[in-house]
């Protein structure tokens, strides 16, 4: 045992700086991006005061945007946007299926039922309240779309897995919408969010989701080790000892954790989840102890541009940010179908 | 085999149709049944019409009671009438479409068809909320042609291969969807919530006008999809049979996909996205009539026909008095069948 350990740590030590210095300089380019995303708005803010914003707050109208909207705003995109792609990354090698995605599989479409339901019924307004409904709708849609895709000819394939997705997702955009049609309370209250978007988020729903997501990091990296043996294939993972009803059941955890989280904070953005696994794994690689750190960094750096895209394109009105990843995902999805699903 | 079907052959014509003994008979019987629920539609509402009136007034005989007439012929009869075309209409294309993917659990909503309808209609009333009426069943069919030939080419690769149809349409379909919410989210409230009736799917205050734009699709594309049976039956044998039999396999193709597009287009134009229609009218179908499409493709019409009209009138009573749109009622029936096809096919 802690020979093949060490005789495996050996093999993948000349191999290693490249990941680590990958992952550096992922990094950085996070922190640019933040930099501008703190800085670029419906007011520019020149950069040396995004600095004394917080060595030598001043409570000027500058500082204070910088305190309470960018900042906020900013760290959010980022952590939504490292949730969804971790989320994908997972699922993708779960499933062993290139087209998985929270999106297109009808979970947004759950969470964003569960979410219309809860105010409609209660009158819920608060997001903190949000998240529990959008895990609950996140939950049972993964579930049950899973349980459907298996109960087709041949199991869980590529094909069967997006059309059980397509139509959860179709029959709970209906119910969805029926309720927006009795109630227009809740469309009023909820339209914004629907379409995906980081605008006018308060403060305090990054304190709410943070706790969430964090566990469903570590816990997506603890389990990297044992996806990457899940995705050569379920005989070879149960070949290799492991227990394979386990995994899958704390991976399915990790993913309602996370993609969850971002429904409940952002609203419904879609093929973030599906495109940057696919990029990561160009520079990485097959070993999901890579591919899940990067998604999280470059799934973080995309919606963070795309947010910055999504502001400063048709100035000063907004575009919601779920518009501008589908504009981004859409041709890359119909590459993966044409070039990549070959059953 | 000799006596089990109806043989009609015309040479003049260049026609020939066999078909299934029974599909006369359940033709009758399903016939019966949609018109039955018709009229019971008709005669239930705020202002309840008793259902002899109601065949005295369609039938033209004069009851003498001037509201009766109003309220049957101005607001429940085109209501209905429209339900029925668009079942019709919607079934068909999806009995096409499941051929044509040779996947039973295709339809016409998942491929992302309904999504570029709805895209476009959703847009013009976002968009230009004084919209005279006649556009928007033209902008929702050319949002549906317009989709139709975009996953079309994006599918095309050295043929048209039937699961690349399926996951480019499902993806089109996404992005239709980020788009419409992108209208509704900054649409002014009111065309918001005009909108999503629509959305949803519903026969709602529906016109003669509307019924008139709509059956020269009818009258077009069924008698089309009905000759063009036969050459579902040859796809349906594979490609390598098909073209050994002579059929210009990936011309009737496309000819097939544009006339599903056409008469999905034309009914989403018309009462917007009714989902699953067109999943569960074929299976009916097939289980009563067998797989020869000639027999299959009008007996699918008329189950989808029934199931719309049912749909309505459940959306109609079992809330009342508020609407639900029929839309959300077939889906609400059709995901749980949805499920059970999945186990069945699994058998």
């Amino acid at each position: 045992m802690s020979r093949s350990a060490s005789s495996s740590a050996q093999k993948l030590s000349p191999s290693l700086t490249f990941p680590v210095a990958g992952l550096i300089v992922g990094l950085l380019i996070l922190l640019i991006c933040l930099i501008f995303s703190v800085s670029f708005g419906a007011a520019d803010i020149p950069l040396h005061q995004i600095l004394t914003a917080f060595i030598q707050f001043d409570g000027s109208y500058e500082h204070l945007v910088i305190q309470t909207i960018r900042l906020p705003r900013s760290l959010l995109a980022i952590l939504v946007g490292a949730a969804i792609s971790t989320a994908g990354a997972i699922m993708q090698g779960v499933t062993r299926n290139p087209l998985a995605d929270p999106g297109i599989l009808g979970v947004n479409a759950g969470a964003a039922f569960a979410v219309v339901m809860s105010i409609f019924l209660f009158g819920t307004s608060a997001p903190n309240v949000y998240i529990w409904y959008a895990f609950l709708g996140a939950g049972v849609t993964v579930i049950s779309v899973y349980t459907f895709a298996s109960l087709g000819r041949s199991g869980i394939t590529p094909l069967n897995l997006t059309i059980a997705g397509a139509a959860i997702s179709s029959l709970l955009a209906s119910l969805t919408t029926g309720i927006l049609i009795v109630s227009q309370r809740t469309l009023e209250e909820i339209r914004f969010w629907l379409a995906g978007s980081l605008a006018n988020i308060d403060k305090g729903i990054i304190f709410q989701v943070l706790p969430y997501i964090c566990i469903g990091l570590i816990l997506a990296f603890g389990l990297a080790r044992q996806i990457t043996i899940l995705s050569l294939g379920e005989d070879i993972a149960k070949g290799l000892g492991q227990q394979t009803l386990v995994i899958k059941i704390a991976a399915a955890c990790c993913v309602l954790l996370l993609e969850g989280s971002a429904v409940a904070a952002a609203g419904s953005i879609g093929f973030l989840g599906l495109v940057i696994p696919h990029i990561v794994k160009f520079f990485v690689g097959v070993d999901y102890r890579w591919i899940l750190p990067y998604s999280a960094i470059f799934g973080g750096i995309l919606l963070l541009v795309a947010d910055i895209l999504a502001r400063l394109l048709i100035r000063p009105q907004e575009i919601p940010v779920g518009i501008m990843t589908a504009l981004v995902g859409a041709p890359f999805f119909v590459y993966l179908a044409k070039y990549q699903v070959k059953k | 085999m000799k006596n089990h079907s109806l043989i009609y052959r015309s040479a003049k014509l260049g026609l020939s149709i066999r078909l299934q003994n029974q599909v006369p008979k359940i033709l009758f019987v399903l016939t019966i049944i949609t018109l039955a629920a018709m009229v019971v539609n008709t005669c239930v509402g705020e202002y309840p019409t008793p259902p002899l009136i109601v065949i005295q007034t369609v039938l033209g005989i004069d009851t003498g009671n001037a509201d009766y007439a109003f309220v049957i012929n101005n607001l429940r009869l085109p209501r209905i009438i429209t339900a029925c075309l668009v079942g019709i209409a919607l079934a068909i294309s999806g009995t096409i479409m499941q051929s044509l993917t040779r996947n039973s659990l295709a339809d016409p909503g998942i491929i992302g068809i309904n999504a570029g309808a709805s895209l476009a209609a959703v847009s013009v009333i976002v968009l230009f909320p004084n919209f005279p009426p006649g556009v928007l069943p033209l902008s929702a069919f050319l949002g549906a042609l317009v989709t139709t030939l975009l996953i079309y080419f994006l599918a095309w690769d050295r043929g048209l291969h039937p699961v690349r149809l399926i996951l480019i349409g499902v993806g089109i379909s996404a992005v239709a969807g980020a788009f419409t919410s992108l209208m509704i989210t900054f649409g002014q409230i009111y065309d918001v919530s005009q909108a999503l009736v629509w959305l949803a799917g519903s026969v709602y205050g529906r016109t003669w006008e509307q019924i008139f734009a709509f059956v020269p699709w009818l009258v077009i594309f069924v008698p089309l999809a009905l000759i063009k049976a036969s050459e579902l039956n040859t796809l349906n044998l594979g490609d390598d049979i098909a073209k050994g039999l002579g059929s210009k396999v990936e011309l009737q193709r496309s000819f097939l996909l544009l006339i599903s597009a056409a008469l999905s287009g034309a009914a989403v134009a018309t009462a917007g996205t009714i989902g699953f229609v067109g999943l569960i009218a074929p299976h009916i179908a097939r289980q009563l009539v067998g797989g020869n499409h000639q027999g299959l493709i009008p007996v699918a019409g008329m189950t989808g026909a029934a199931i719309v009209v049912l749909s309505d009138f459940v959306g109609r009573i079992i809330f009342a008095p508020i609407e639900i749109p029929c839309g959300v009622v077939t889906a609400v029936i059709g995901a749980p069948y949805f499920v059970y096809l999945l186990i069945k096919n699994r058998q």
